[in-house]
């Protein structure tokens, strides 16, 4: 069976969160889209160096924190004066303070599901394979060292002048990785 | 930012220090003298009504209370738990800590000269034909009334002045790893003694207008109230300070955003905390305990009670959950000056429904007591906060991690 030989993108090694942090900020000038930084720790401040716009998950999690937290009422609401219409302790069908436990822990619920999904689903995780384990460098972002990949579907992505890019912001090491 | 260069020092002088010139030098005076005159007024009005004077001053100075044992509070906790980020405007709250005794010492003329106008527990023939006072007269009396307020006082000015003075003191020792030492290992005791008089402060003073009445959590309803009007009061100050030039790049968005934080998870506190007391005496339905919210809940104080959920939980709630907003000293300033007035709100609600009730009033006329009071203790609080702010540095100059907070960002 022949190999498959289609390029994912270039990956460059650098040593120091410094490096790195520089390198993000001549990429993004260049004006590159579909590429991302690696780091084993997290470093202040690159998302402004990568001009990175801020995440859409607080957005999800106050909808779906929302819609729990009405849900919760609705049902509580209608169980009680529609389905189970019961007295109990002498108070009104609709005894809306004793709805609020419930309704406040519904829409916790749905919020974090909101955060922890919302966050898969942008990320596209789980990802059972990922170009990038192709590089045997590469194993080292989750140890001590720092990483740019640039992917070759984006736009403005060259092989020769992305190279050059990436060799001339000090990279210790840039190499073609394969999808 | 000069954080970064190691060889200079970490702050310029006149980023932390408020010049001769500055209108700020004047505050410490000129609030003094509003603070006394409004006394001096509240107090010569007090004989065309003493019950209602007293129910006025024990609101405002509840309030005042709030704001500076929340500065006590986030001193102590700092130290405790060794937070970083907070160091830059810790001396904030170390000023507004140092107005602590004083505000608490506007306590005692209430004490001694007022007790009998607001405290029903304190009249013997009342007590004698009232089987619950009377079980509750080893601790509702006057004797131990008295003694257990000077406790309050003095174990607040205590820690309130000890450390203000290894702070301060900090700032021009040769060796300032002793001071930050002292400090973290005194913390745990200033935080247990400042639960129990807090909470215990709250029941004397807060709660026990209404001797039948009784609820476990009271102590922490006050606590929550305490802390987010201090991030209130500490943010405030800063933006006033950057506004004048001072703290520029010393204190930076990524404080402001913490202390929002601070406001926005205290804020939910309180709603949690007050919704609990509520929710269980309504639930359960006992006379002797739903009154109180029973008599909260007729006329101009029923309108009171709902602008109280919404003003002090769900608007700010909505209001300051945006990480935007916290972020951005004009919105953020809008929230604190909202949170300081919810809080009196707060303390108003508290306060003086119990003798309304007694005499049968159903509606609310903010008067001239209200008016007075406020303005006296609220003077007096600013001088002395205004006198440490002008007289000192603004932050610890020499906390062994005073760079670490500079350099603070949030994730």
């Amino acid at each position: 069976m022949a190999k498959r030989t289609k390029t994912y993108g270039l990956l460059a090694e650098y040593e120091t969160p410094a490096a790195l942090y520089r390198a993000c900020e001549k990429v993004r000038d260049a004006g590159y889209a579909a590429w991302d930084a690696h780091t084993p720790f997290p470093v202040h401040g690159l998302e402004r160096a990568m001009g990175l716009r801020p995440s859409i998950v607080p957005y999800i999690v106050a909808v779906m924190g929302f819609t729990g937290a009405g849900l919760g009422f609705l049902l509580q609401y209608w169980s009680s004066t529609e389905a189970y219409a019961l007295i109990i302790s002498a108070k009104p069908y609709n005894s809306y303070p004793a709805f609020v436990p419930v309704t406040f822990e519904l829409g916790i619920l749905l919020g974090s599901f909101g955060a922890v999904f919302g966050m898969f689903g942008i990320n596209r995780l789980p990802q059972l394979y990922h170009s990038l384990f192709n590089s045997k460098r590469f194993y080292r972002f989750s140890d001590d060292r720092f990483f740019i990949s640039i992917e070759a579907r984006d736009a403005k992505y060259d092989p020769e002048r992305t190279r050059k890019l990436l060799e001339a912001t000090g990279a210790a090491s840039v190499e073609e990785v394969e999808d | 930012m000069s954080a970064h260069d190691r060889h200079g020092p970490l702050v310029r002088h006149e980023q932390v220090h408020i010049a001769d010139d500055s209108p700020w030098k004047k505050l410490p005076m000129a609030f003094g003298a509003i603070g006394v005159g409004g006394l001096l007024v509240a107090f010569a009005l007090k004989g065309s009504d003493p019950a209602k004077f007293w129910s006025s001053y024990l609101t405002a100075v509840m309030w005042g209370l709030a704001i500076t044992l929340g500065g006590l509070w986030f001193v102590i906790v700092q130290h405790a738990a060794r937070a970083g980020w907070s160091i830059v405007v810790r001396r904030i709250a170390e000023n507004l800590m140092l107005a602590l005794p004083v505000v608490a010492a506007l306590m005692l003329p209430l004490v001694f000269l007022g007790t009998h106008d607001l405290f029903h527990w304190s009249h013997p023939e009342a007590v004698e034909h009232d089987p619950i006072l009377k079980a509750k007269a080893p601790y509702l009396n006057e004797g131990q009334f008295h003694i257990r307020a000077f406790v309050y006082v003095g174990l607040w000015t205590a820690f309130a002045w000890a450390y203000w003075r290894w702070s301060t003191a900090q700032d021009t020792a040769r060796d300032a790893a002793p001071f930050s030492h002292k400090m973290r290992r005194w913390a745990p005791v200033a935080i247990i003694s400042f639960a129990l008089s807090l909470t215990f402060g709250a029941f004397d003073w807060l709660m026990s207008l209404d001797p039948h009445w009784f609820s476990t959590i009271f102590g922490i309803y006050f606590f929550a109230g305490c802390v987010s009007a201090v991030a209130a009061t500490i943010a405030l100050t800063v933006i006033l300070l950057h506004r004048s030039g001072y703290l520029r790049g010393v204190v930076t968005a990524e404080h402001f955003h913490d202390l929002g934080k601070m406001m926005f998870s205290f804020t939910v506190f309180w709603g949690y905390i007050g919704f609990s007391q509520f929710f269980l005496i309504w639930y359960a339905s006992i006379p002797e305990e739903t009154y109180w919210y029973s008599y909260r809940g007729h006329g101009d104080w029923l309108t009171l009670s709902l602008v109280l959920v919404f003003s002090r939980f769900v608007l700010p709630f909505l209001g300051i959950m945006s990480r935007k907003i916290k972020r951005n000293p004009r919105t953020l300033a809008f929230w604190c000056v909202w949170i300081l007035v919810a809080e009196f709100l707060d303390m108003y609600w508290l306060v003086q429904p119990a003798l309304a009730h007694t005499r049968g009033v159903e509606h609310i006329r903010p008067d001239l007591f209200d008016v007075t009071t406020l303005v006296g203790v609220g003077g007096l609080l600013l001088a002395v906060f205004t006198w440490g702010l002008t007289n000192r540095a603004l932050v610890p100059l020499k906390d062994p991690r005073l760079e670490e907070s500079l350099n603070h960002e949030n994730f």
